[in-house]
């Protein structure tokens, strides 16, 4: 099978819209395809990545363990723009998963590698 | 060239399933080969044939069938994501014990592997969303 | 790059990614994306700095829907949805920025 490189896009916080969590069943078929995955988390979707979602009082079910599992299926690429955090007022340390941080334009060359850029 | 289309918005509520249409019907003009639409979130609720919109504006769910059966487009609705809204075909009826379906001709309910074949084997991949 | 963006720029910060993100290409505006290339808005001068960087365009039949086709700035060449394949067709890659 062709192994393609498939960057996946998170713009968007988790449970106010479906996007992050269905967006993470797409990158886990992505895997099982074996294709060379990376993930990217811009604007809100650096969101998706904060410790401690506690869906209890929403009842809806909670994601964020889905984040550490990707390790597991050799998706270990995810990349977290540094503009987003700091506007948010967040860190690598406030997050649930190793991840790089990058600077916009760096994220933008990373883009550009890219055979297929999804976006939810 | 080989294209594939993500539609992520349901009908009527975003411009998402009109711009992939027109953007759909152009590449076919141009004799590109679309090798799949694919439905994904809301977007499935394009795959339903209950709709009744009214009489002097577009039928976004027959507009969809009629291109497809035209063309032989394959339109793949995500399982998934049709189990969370309510699209039904015979065998997701029989699987899930629903007492009736709703799939529109032309569409068939597939999972997710069909989107990443579809990133795979194609040129380009046009996602329509919010 | 092609990058499709299809939300107004003071509805929503995807232009101001694609444009703080994007490598040199292309930027397609399309549904309510289309408002960004209106002269005398804030789009305006966002686009107007990044000409130089990236080729920019906006699909007619939404300019029209919208009733600004009369009024699109200059530097962004108005595309039917055959101009939009095109413009698919002759990039490597295209995003959506949604």
């Amino acid at each position: 099978m062709t192994t393609k490189k498939f960057m996946f896009v998170n713009r968007k916080a988790p449970y106010g819209t479906v996007y992050a969590l269905e967006s993470l069943e797409v990158v886990l078929i992505a895997a099982a395809f074996e294709q060379d995955v990376s993930l990217a988390f811009m604007d809100d979707g650096v969101y998706q990545l904060k410790k401690g979602h506690n869906t209890k009082g929403i009842e809806m079910k909670g994601f964020e363990k889905t984040y550490g599992a990707l390790e597991d299926y050799d998706v270990t690429k995810l990349y977290v723009d540094q503009e987003s955090l700091a506007a948010r007022g967040l860190s690598a340390d406030d997050l649930c998963v190793p991840v790089e941080v990058m600077p916009r334009a760096a994220l933008g060359k990373m883009m550009e590698e890219q055979d297929t850029v999804l976006s939810f | 060239m080989k294209l594939s289309v993500l539609i992520n918005e349901g009908p009527y509520t975003h411009q998402a399933s009109d711009s992939a249409f027109q953007f759909t019907k152009a590449a076919l003009d141009k004799g590109h080969e679309i090798f799949r639409v694919f439905f994904y979130h809301d977007g499935v609720n394009n795959a339903t044939r209950l709709t009744t919109p009214p009489q002097d504006d577009r039928n976004i769910v027959n507009r969809w069938s009629k291109l497809a059966e035209e063309h032989k487009l394959d339109l793949v609705v995500c399982v998934a994501a049709a189990q969370r809204r309510g699209i039904v075909d015979d065998g997701e009826a029989k699987r899930n014990g629903k007492d009736a379906t709703n799939l529109a001709p032309g569409f068939r309910i597939s999972g997710l592997g069909q989107l990443i074949e579809a990133g795979i084997q194609s040129d380009r991949l046009v996602t329509f969303g919010d | 790059m092609l990058h499709i963006v299809n939300k107004s720029p003071l509805d929503r910060p995807s232009l101001d990614a694609v444009l703080q993100t994007g490598e040199a290409g292309a930027i397609l505006l399309i549904e309510d994306g289309v408002y960004a290339a209106t002269k005398g808005s804030a789009g305006e001068a966002k686009l107007k700095n990044a000409a130089g960087k990236f080729k920019l365009y906006a699909l007619a039949p939404d300019l029209e829907a919208r009733g600004v086709a009369d009024r699109v700035m200059d530097g962004v060449t108005a595309v039917d949805y055959a101009g939009f394949v095109d413009l698919v067709a002759e990039n490597k890659t295209c995003q959506s920025w949604l």
